[in-house]
Formats: structure tokens, sequence, C-alpha cells
């Protein structure tokens, strides 16, 4: 416990300073006001925005970085399911079901990705790579490069309604972490994840199932993956299957890698990862409020990955001694 | 050998289909608009034998692209001049990113992805729309070529292409520099024990891949005449796709350059059967890539399974 309580140190830190900077620079950015039955604020928007699509890909890409893997194609399920979505709720289908095609195609997706590493021994990198090309051309393929708007009002309310004046993503993403937090911790799934990335070898020998662990934590990166495309398509009642998640696998490893999740796996910290996704959604609205061009905001973004990387590397620990090893332990 | 086959089926297919496919015409058209993948790919299969990857190539042209009509256009730098700063810039950014991978230790796929993102923002930055070049220079390399007859003309960017794969060839398989780049992708810690210089080689793979990804830039502004800072999209993956399909294996260690020069050429006679026949999706250009990556990849694992038993 008090080593998960220390790696959520840093990333609280860089959140506070960025929000502190934000309360400086601009006045009213923690404004936030009850109106029609909801919150309303720009901190509101940082947890809506946040929960919609880092936090999501980033509850998914926790578990698969834990076992030693990366997922990269979860920009392209975020398009194919949220293009099922949409239109499958303009083909007459209610809801549910267009949410359920939706979320079960991205699961598959994520589960294809899991057989080709687990059963076949791919390396991540590259399987989910071509599920990165492929799954683009899918999406595309599928709604013939064009944008597919809907207009599905309960849909719609997925990203845009409110629960007891919060935001429905802020909500649901919550209550999703929380679950698979809970369950993880409760039982022994989450020590078997953390195994397998630590020595799959001899998590095999003690009897652990990795290839099953492997192939459940790329379908679970599928499935947020999906319902994070869904929730960005419901946003804008439009699904563009060559916008939606594009250049979003950074953000999400992003999220995780800050909220000190090792990228070689072995252990994995969800509370870091929900963190790291809020750090990165308040670092891009910064840069949104400073008037730094959407295409640009990408550089500031690697600049301090890099960083991140670079701190949790062994060779620099070794340089600053000590004193970074008890901020460690 | 299983890429020249599925090379030859392939030509031999679409000839088959399609009226007019097998003609000087068409080979030549196929090699204009693929030179900037081939060089590329070259770079990338030295990067794959060394163990590594480069995700990062796609937005380093993207970025030497715009740079070029930025000095160019708005600096008035002259074009040879800009060239070589464009393609100094990418064996710097190149090395840069090694130096990261090896002294740092972090995973050569995430430091490359960051590099992505940083190369193609700053693309962005020198330039958010695509850009026209007007250069007298341009205009007179254009004309130029190496004539074959019937009014045909390999012109300098296929010519380009070509002798970075005979340099690349003669790099990887007769010199030290290679042979240390086959070793280290062999066997890192062997290789180490054996006294050759790792850091000094890994350093110098992604140097190399960060040069052929600017000079791959180079050879588009000469064919398109434009800078854009969205071009090269998914190029990373193609790259990949044309080691792999031509031999290469991707953990590093065994490969050949001029099986990736038959992979491009695999990966060009697909497109150009897309366009070709006009009535198919270009989105099956992604799939179609992906699936072949995936399909030769498969190849490999089996060939290697059979080898063990």
């Amino acid at each position: 416990m008090k080593e998960i309580r220390s790696t959520l140190v840093w990333p609280l830190v860089a959140l506070v300073v960025l929000l502190v900077f934000n309360a400086v620079a601009s006045p009213g950015f923690f404004h936030v006001e009850w109106k029609d039955g909801r919150l309303f604020g720009t901190v509101v928007d940082i947890f809506n925005q946040g929960a919609r699509v880092p936090m999501l890909l980033a509850l998914g890409m926790t578990l698969v970085i834990a076992t030693g893997g990366v997922d990269l194609s979860v920009g392209s399920i975020m398009a194919v399911s949220g293009a099922v979505a949409a239109m499958q709720v303009n083909a007459g289908a209610s809801m549910g079901q267009a949410v359920a095609a939706g979320l079960g195609l991205a699961t598959l997706l994520g589960l294809v990705n899991g057989v080709l590493i687990a059963r076949v021994g791919l390396q991540p990198i590259i399987a989910t790579l071509v599920m990165m090309v492929a799954g683009r051309g899918l999406a595309m393929l599928l709604t013939g490069s064009q944008m597919v708007p809907f207009a599905n009002r309960s849909l719609t309310w997925l990203a845009n309604g409110s629960v007891g004046g919060l935001p429905v993503p802020v909500v649901l993403v919550l209550l999703l972490a929380g679950v698979t937090g809970w369950l993880l911790r409760r039982t022994a799934a989450g020590l078997f994840i953390e195994a397998t990335g630590d020595n799959e070898k001899a998590s095999r020998l003690a009897g652990i199932q990795t290839g099953g662990v492997r192939l459940a934590v790329y379908g679970f990166s599928g499935f947020c993956a999906g319902l994070s495309g869904v929730l960005e398509a419901a946003n804008i009642s439009a699904a563009d299957p060559a916008r939606i998640g594009d250049t979003r696998e950074l953000d999400a490893i992003f999220a995780v890698v800050a909220g000190g999740t090792a990228l070689t796996g072995g252990r994995f910290s969800l509370a870091g990862s929900v963190v790291g996704a809020l750090l990165l959604q308040t670092l891009t609205l910064t840069l949104y409020n400073q008037n730094v061009a959407p295409a640009v905001a990408p550089v500031p973004k690697a600049v301090v990955i890099l960083a991140v990387c670079l701190l949790h590397s062994p060779r620099l620990r070794a340089r600053f001694g000590k004193r970074t090893q008890s901020v460690a332990a | 050998m299983a890429t020249g086959l599925v090379l030859v089926a392939l030509f031999v297919a679409a000839g088959a289909g399609y009226e007019n496919f097998l003609s000087a015409r068409v080979v030549l058209n196929l090699f204009k608009d693929r030179a900037f993948l081939g060089v590329v790919a070259v770079g990338m299969t030295f990067v794959i034998l060394s163990g590594g990857i480069d995700l990062s190539v796609g937005a380093v042209m993207a970025f030497t692209t715009v740079f070029l009509a930025k000095v160019i256009g708005g600096l008035g730098w002259s074009a040879p001049v800009a060239m070589l700063a464009a393609v100094g810039i990418g064996v710097g950014f190149g090395l840069f990113q090694g130096w990261v991978i090896h002294y740092f230790r972090i995973p050569a796929f995430l430091v490359t992805l960051a590099g992505m993102f940083l190369a193609r923002g700053m693309a962005f930055v020198v330039s958010p729309r695509s850009v026209e070049i007007r250069s007298a220079f341009y205009d007179d390399l254009g004309e130029r070529g190496l004539p074959l007859g019937e009014g045909l003309l390999l012109t300098v960017g296929p010519l380009i292409y070509l002798v970075v794969v005979a340099a690349g060839m003669v790099v990887a398989h007769g010199t030290r520099f290679g042979r240390n780049v086959y070793a280290l992708g062999g066997n890192e810690a062997s290789a180490a024990l054996m006294g050759l210089p790792v850091g000094a080689t890994r350093v110098a793979v992604y140097g190399v891949c960060g040069g052929c990804a600017a000079l791959g830039g180079v050879i588009s502004t000469l064919a398109l005449s434009s800078g854009d800072p969205t071009r090269g999209t998914g190029l990373e993956l193609d790259a990949i796709a044309a080691a792999v399909i031509g031999g290469t294996v991707l953990t590093g260690g065994r490969g050949w350059v001029f099986g990736t020069f038959l992979g491009v050429l695999i990966l060009g006679t697909i497109k150009t059967i897309l366009d070709f026949d006009g009535s198919l999706d270009p989105a099956w250009l992604r799939i179609a890539s992906g699936g072949l990556l995936l399909g030769f990849i498969l190849l490999q694992k089996l060939i290697a399974r059979q080898r063990v038993s």
C-alpha cells in the first residue's frame, strides 16, 4: 500500500502545479456553478473529457502494460465502435443495442489482438500496430470514409447527460474503474496480471494461465476503447471514422506511465492512471487556454512523457542515488 | 524466396486481370510513386536488424517536407543546402532517439512514439497547411534523369532510391558496421561480450533511419513539389511491413536489405492494382497491408517453428 501511495505523489504534485498555474493564468478556472440540475465549470469539463477518452483508455492500457505488453490499436478500435454504434442507431436499433454492438465488436478486436499475442506469439507492438492500421481501415470501410451523423436522444445522453449533477461519462468511468480495481485487488486476478508481467515463464510454471491472462487484458482494453469510441461519437452526435481516437494511444500510454505503472510490466496502479489521465487532460486544456494550436499540442505532451520516462529510468535513478531510491521505496 | 514468388504471382495475376498492366510505364510509375517508401524502408530494415523499431519515420518525413518548403520558399535558402540541412536534421533527430533509447534503457517503441508526436507537432509548427515549393532547382531536377528509351525517364527520386538500396546492401553485408548491427540484433549480451561497440552501433542505427526518413521526405517533395505536415501518416507500418515481407525477422539479427526492396515493390504493386481497379475502396489498402504483414509474420513463425523441431 505504501508503494502505491508514493507512486501517486509525483503525478498529484504535477497536477497541483498545473492547476495553480491555471488558477493564476486564467481567472474563473475554478468557477463551478449549478445550472439546470447539474454542475458546470472548467474543472467539471476536465473530469468529463478526461473520463471520456484518456481515463477509459488508460484503464485498459494499465492492465496491458502491467503484463509487459502495449496496445497501440485503441484509437482505431474507438473509431470502429463509434462508427458501428452510429450506424446501428441509424438503422433503427435502440441505444442499448447500438452500444452493445459497438462494445461487442471492440471487445472482439481486442481479443483478436490477444489471440495473436498470447496464442500465436507475436510481439504486442506488432500485433496491435497491425490492428491500428487495419482497424482504422475497417472503420473507413464500414462508413465509406464518411462522417455518420445520427439523431438519437438516449445515445447523446450517454455523453452529454447528467446523473446526480455529474456528467454521465464521469459516473460511468469512475464506476468502471472502481469495480475493476476492486475486482482485481479482492481476487487473485490482479496478482496474476502482475506475475505475468514480472516473469511470464515462472508464472506459467507456478500454474498461472498466462495465455488466458494476456487474452483477457487485451480483450478488456478493446472493451474500454470501444466504450470510449461510443462516448466520443455520442458527444457530437456523429461518428467520424478518420478522426475519432486519432493519436489517442499516446494519451493512454501517457496517463498510465505518468501514473506510476512501469512500462516493463509487473506492477500497476489504477488510481495512478486515473490521476495521470486527469493530468493529461489538464495539460491539454492548459495548452488550449494558452492558445496553442491543437495540432501542435502533441509536442509538449511528447516532451513530458519522455521526461517522466527518464525519471523512471534506472540509470538516472542510480545517478541521484539514495534520494530517489527513498522516494521509490 | 517466398517474397520473390509473391511479387511475380501478383504481377502475373494483375497482368491477367487488367489490360496494359504489364508495361514498362506502369513499373516505372510504381518506382516513382514508392521511391520515398523504399528509402525509408531501408533505414527501417537497419533498425529492425538491430532488434529495435522506429515509429517516428512518417512524422520525420512530414517535418522534412514542410521544412524544405519553408526554408526554400520563405527564407530563400538554395535548394541543395536546404536538402542537406534537412537530412542533417533527420540524422540528428535519429541519433538523439538512439541515445535516449540506449543510455536510459527506455523501450524503443516508446521513445520513437514520442518522437513521432514530437516531429509531427513540429511539422505543424512550421506550417499548419500544405505549402507549394517553387524553385528553379526543383523544376530543373524534375526534368533530369536516366533516359531508358521509348521516351521513358528514370527520374531523380527513383534513382536516389536505387542508390540507397545498393548502398544499404553494401553497408549491411560488407562492412564492419553492418556486421555489428547483425550481432547486436542477434544477441546483445554476446555482442557486448565480444567487445563490439554495442552503444555506438545502436545510436548510429537510429541515426541512419532518421537520415533515411528525411531523405524520403526530400524525394517526396521532388515528386509532389510541396510540403505537407500530414504526409506520411501510417508510413511507419508500411516501412515495417516492407522489411518483414522482405524476410527481415522482427526480433532482429536476420534479414536482407534486398528483401526489403522486394517488399516495397509488393506493397507498391498492391497499391497499383487498387489504383487500376478504381472500384475498390481505398480503405482496402490499409486492411491489405495490415493483413499482408500479419500473413508474413505468421509465415516466419511457421518456418522458425519447423527449424526448431
